[in-house]
This record gives C-alpha cells, structure tokens and sequence, in this order.
C-alpha cells in the first residue's frame, strides 16, 4: 500500500494519519501528548508500523499543530503547515461545501471562514476562551465523570442553567454555587455549554459572518452537549465530520500529497524512529542580554536542529537547517 | 547631566546624534531586551501596556549605567501615554532612584515651555545651533527610514537568507558613526552601496501593511520582529507611520514637505471612525483604508494589550475589512509571550493572502 503520512503535535494530542492515495483515511491513531511530544510521536509512528501491512509505501509526510518544527524534524516531513491551513483543507476536502469551520481543541480555539474553497478569514482564540477543552477535562474529573459521557449527560437537561462562562475561573465557582443550589448534574453541564459556546462566539467569532454548512471539529467536538449548545445559538445545523479530532492530521496528508503530486521522494526518515533516540533539550544563551531559550534536538546524541534563538548565532550554525520563522 | 530616554526601534541613533551634536552628556539604554521587560513588569502596574513597562525597564537600565536626567515625550488625550512620564517617574523615586524629569509637551499645546525644555538640556548651545542639532538629529532619522524601507524591500526577496539583515547592520553602523553634519552625504552613499550588494531573485512577493499604535510598530522586541518575520515568509511590508514621518507631524507641525502624513490617514477614515479616539487609533482605521486602495493584499494591526485606541480600532477593523475586502489581522502584545501562536497565526494568515492572489 502507498499513501500519505500526516502527523498532528498538538499541546493535548497527536494525532497520526495514513491516507492511501485516493485519499481514503486507511489508519487514524489519537493519542495524548502529556507533555511529551516526541515521546507521543514516537509512540504513534509504532502504532502505526503495527497496523499497517509490511509493504506499507510512505510517499511524503506533512505535520502540523503546535509542535510541527519538532515533529517535521523528527519524522522527516515533506510539508510543514500551520493548524488553520490545515483543519480548511481537511474540512472542505471531507465536507466539501463547507463555509464556516469551528474547531475547538485542547489548548486553541478557532474559527474558519472559507467561501467557495478558498479560506477568506479566520480567528484563533486572543487574549480569552483558550484551553476549552481542557477545562471541560477538567470539570469532568472534578465532577468524577469520564469525559465521555459528559456530553450524554448533558443532552439529558431539560432547563440549562444559566453560568457565567466569561472566564474559567468565574464559570467553576458559578459551576459550585448552582451545585450548591441544588440543580441537577445535566442541567449544569449543558449551562457550562451553553456558555462556552457563549464565550467562543463572542469572542473567536465576533465579526465573522457565520454560514451553512457549519462543521465543528477538534476534540471538543465528541461532546454532544456542546454540539447542542452550538446549534441553537446559531440556528443552524451543526455537521461533525468523521474524523473530527484528527482532521489537523487529515490535512496534513493532504498537504503532503499536493506537495508530493510534482514527483520527488519523500524525507520521511522510516518507521525506525520510533527506536532511534531524540532527545529535546535547552539552554538559555547568555551571550547577549535577550537570553534567548535555544531548543536543540539531538539524535543519537548528535545534534540535528536548533532554534528559538532571535540572532541566529545557534539556529544557523548548523548545516542541516529547519529554521522557525 | 546625563541624559537618557527610552527606547523606540531606532530612535535612539537620531535623539543622541542631536544631543552629543550640541555637547549633552548622552546615555543610551542598553537593546531593549528580556531582562529590560523583566525589570519593567516586575515594578510596573499590571494593567499597564506594554510601552510603560519597556520603558521603565530602559530607565532601570540606564541607571545602571549613570543616567541622572530622563527626556520623555509627553501627551495629551483619551491615551494614558500622557502620564506615562509622570507615573514612571514616581515609579522610579520609589524604587530609589534619583532622576531628573525633563517631559517634552506637544508643541501644540504649550510651544514657549517646549522651547524651555530645549534650552534646559542643552544649556549654553545658541538657539542656531540647538536647530543645527535637530536638523541633524532629522536628517539621521530619514536616513535610517529609508534604510529600513530598502529592508523591507530585499528580505522576500534576498538570494540568502538573512544577507539583507547583515547588510542592514553594516549600514546601520555607517549611519551611527557620523559626528556631524557634514558628513553625511557621503555616509549616504556608503549605506546605499552597502545595500546595493544584497543579491535578490524576482519571485512574486505579497504586500502586507503594518498598523497600529506607534511604539509597538517601532520598536521589534516588542512587535516580536515582525517585520523581519514576515519578510522571511516572502511578505514585503510597508508601516503605517515611520520615525522621521511622526516627528514632522508631532514635533515640526508638518514644516517638511513630501512626507507622508497623519492627516491622509485621518481623512481616509470616515465613515469607520469619524473622530480622534486618542493614540494611533483614528491613524490605524484610516492608513488601512489607505493601504487598501493601494491594493495592498493585507494589513496586520499590532495592539499593546489594554491599549484603548486600538481597542476602538481593532472594533472598526471587521466591517472595515469586508467593506473594502482586504483581510486584517490584530496582533495583541504584552509582556506574555507565546511564540508558538503568534507564528501560527502569521503563517495562516500569510497562508490566506497568497491562496487568495495565487501565488502559493
């Protein structure tokens, strides 16, 4: 089998796709990153070597999310895309028609408005309604039920109510104090949707002209009471694609394989990095008064990149380069 | 005396060419860098922008280094910049330090007392030689905006990467290096050669704007270097307001002609924001308005968080941008920084130019 390799390192999960060449997704692997991505990388690329056939052909890798320099460097990509460009490209690929795109991970939320195809606007989470997810994660686990069946639960409100969702810190203590008054758990949870849902719309998409057909993806999407939520603050109907929380990885592949249709091989560095040894290690360089934290990447204890430094004097002391902008 | 002031990009090269010109004890802050915002937000108000917190760390610094006598711009208007000098003064005299205050008022409002100032710092000059010196100082200030325009220009363009950023500090050099006047011309003609030497090859490039409030757009610690980033990502750039553009307009009342001005951009405006909101704000609508009938591909807002005129702005900019249809993007800084984000969203929103021109 031949195909394409897409790699998401994100600050929650990495996500690891192979597309056979008519694009149909063949193996998704959804992962959490624990604050080790190359770890959580590694670990993918072995899942993945298990579950594909032996004569598995990899024709080009992109990657992307948060931690795409670190991952294109440790697979070998071909392309390195940002997470916007590639959630559009997944979406309209996957829902083809697609005009509005709101996606919700972990740490990022964003919006994304495309019309006829092509992206003509979009938004990422400013100063607020960051770390969504996480927050949902955590008020599942303080609530001591699986993330999974937050979402069932929340479907079972009859009357949400209503929590100030303006800012996490207020939304839990509003959360304890309904708690406290005595309303049930769904009638709570789909409140605590509705005002996320709230929040993000006031503040991701404000301004932006929100039209059918809406996708909303990322690894928010699984819960079913924020899908609710979202559907009756807009009216609309609200699509969840497939492979809603590994799309980053989806257009990553995609990417790879418009970026591979001119011919050319791939640097994809083979599914024995699962067992090679990198190691991520810094040091804050003091040779000017910005002390820059310099990242370096070694392999077998040789070091292949580095970055992070704003001069250059590291970054480009290399031959082989994958610089940041 | 020793006199200091803060730090905005450049600025620095023409405010001591001016004073060392009329014999005034000069000492420049060290590069703003980490240490000078870890100084600064340690001691400054929280929600303080990013501009007090920089420059208190420029105070601090210079201390170190002998500073006795600040020279700071004064304000008037909806923005806090007015009180800055004042409240980091006060800031200053707790921390213990011993500064003499010389604030420097628009000359609209008080002309007599900004001519006092003058005279105050540079004492026994003759009021010919105090205009000699800002002449001299001015003539620094268009020297190095053109160099930095001729940056912006061959970086998309450039044969190696960051041969127009070696170029450029070679240039810089020649340009801090003059003592006088007259010998500038030929120190013109160095620079130019200097940057005439950066081998480019055509490729198609995009056109981005840069607005917003004035510090953040001169100084690159604190835009995280934008500009250079962009040019890295094949964007040539242009910004809204340059150093020897705001000094006519701010301090000679428009006396030199052919410059570009902030009443263009105000009269570009309206009807997005039909008044002055204080700061850069009323500037920012209107120089969007204007880069997009230039047919420029896009324009990226840079807003100090809290700033409240670019707040007013950043409100305007959505309807402004489908209204004209030129993507717009706000870029919101302060002391916390996440590298990460900030390059996404530039790569995506770069991303979204050229798949909209065709030139991926």
């Amino acid at each position: 089998m031949k195909g394409y390799l897409g790699i998401d390192v994100g600050s929650v999960s990495t996500n690891l796709v192979f597309m056979d060449e008519n694009g149909e997704i063949r193996e998704a692997i959804y992962l959490r990153t624990r604050g080790q991505p190359i770890f959580a990388l590694q670990e993918g690329l072995r899942q993945l070597a298990e579950r594909l056939p032996a004569n598995t052909i990899v024709r080009g890798v992109g990657t992307t999310g948060s931690g795409r320099y670190l991952a294109g460097i440790i697979a070998g990509a071909d392309v390195v895309k940002n997470e916007i460009t590639s959630h559009a490209v997944a979406a309209s690929t996957l829902v083809p028609g697609v005009q509005t795109i709101l996606e919700i991970g972990g740490q990022d939320s964003k919006i994304i408005i495309l019309r006829n195809g092509v992206v003509t606007d979009f938004a990422m989470n400013t100063v607020c309604a960051a770390g969504t997810g996480s927050f949902l994660d955590q008020q599942a686990a303080r609530l001591n039920i699986p993330i999974e069946e937050f979402g069932k639960l929340a479907l079972k409100s009859t009357v949400p109510v209503r929590i100030a969702g303006r800012c996490a810190v207020f939304a839990e203590s509003d959360m304890i104090h309904k708690q406290q008054m005595g309303y049930s758990l769904p009638d709570i949870l789909a409140g605590l949707c509705e005002a996320l849902v709230r929040n993000y719309l006031n503040n991701v998409g404000k301004g932006k002209e929100i039209l059918p057909p809406v996708v909303f993806q990322g690894g928010v999407a699984a819960n079913a009471g924020m899908r609710r939520a979202f559907e009756q603050a807009l009216g609309l109907e609200v699509h969840v694609p497939p492979h809603y929380n590994v799309m980053g990885a989806v257009g990553a592949a995609l990417l790879a394989r418009e970026k591979m249709a001119g011919g050319g091989t791939s640097r994809f560095r083979g599914f024995g990095v699962a067992k090679t040894r990198f190691k991520a290690g810094g040091f804050e360089c003091e040779n000017c008064p910005n002390l820059c934290e310099v990242v370096e990447i070694t392999r077998e204890g040789e070091v292949i990149a580095r970055w992070g430094d704003r001069c250059g004097r590291w970054s480009n002391s290399l031959g082989y380069q994958e610089n940041a902008v | 005396m020793k006199v200091t002031f803060p730090h905005m990009g450049h600025m620095w090269i023409c405010l001591s060419a001016m004073l060392e010109y009329l014999g005034v004890e000069v000492v420049v802050p060290p590069p703003t860098s980490k240490r000078t915002l870890t100084l600064g937000a340690r001691h400054a108000p929280e929600f303080a922008c990013l501009p007090l917190k920089l420059n208190l760390g420029n105070f601090i610094e210079a201390a170190e280094r002998g500073a006795d006598t600040i020279l700071m711009a004064g304000g008037c208007g909806p923005c806090r910049f007015g009180y800055y000098a004042q409240v980091e003064h006060a800031i200053l005299e707790d921390l213990g330090y011993n500064y003499r205050l010389v604030v420097m008022e628009p000359p609209q409002k008080h002309v007599g007392e900004l001519l006092s100032k003058i005279k105050y710092i540079t004492g026994h000059s003759s009021w010919w030689e105090v205009i000699r010196g800002i002449r001299f100082g001015y003539q620094k200030a268009r020297m190095v905006d053109e160099l930095e325009r001729r940056a912006h220009y061959l970086r998309p363009r450039e044969s190696h990467r960051g041969s127009t950023d070696k170029a450029f500090k070679r240039a810089l050099q020649e340009i801090i290096a003059v003592k006088h006047p007259r010998d500038l011309p030929q120190a013109g003609e160095r620079v130019r050669r200097i940057m005439a030497g950066v081998a480019i090859r055509p490729r198609p490039v995009l056109r981005v704007g840069i607005v917003g409030e004035i510090f953040t757009l001169l100084e690159p610690f604190a835009n995280h270097d934008l500009e250079r980033r962009l040019g890295y990502l094949g964007v040539q750039t242009d910004r809204s307001i340059y150093l020897s553009e705001w000094v006519n307009d701010h301090l000679f009342l428009g006396l030199v002609r052919g410059l570009r001005s902030r009443k263009e951009a105000c009269r570009a405006a309206p009807p997005y924001l039909n008044h002055f909101v204080g700061g850069h704000g009323q500037e920012t609508v209107g120089s969007t308005v204007m880069y997009a009938r230039q047919g420029y591909d896009g324009v990226i807002q840079l807003l100090p968080f809290t700033c409240m005129p670019e707040i007013v702005a950043h409100s305007v900019l959505p309807g402004l941008s489908t209204g004209l249809g030129i993507p717009t993007l706000t870029i919101t800084v302060d002391e916390q920084s996440g590298e990460a984000g900030l390059v996404t969203r530039l790569e995506a929103f770069i991303d979204l130019l050229a798949r909209k021109k065709g030139v991926v």
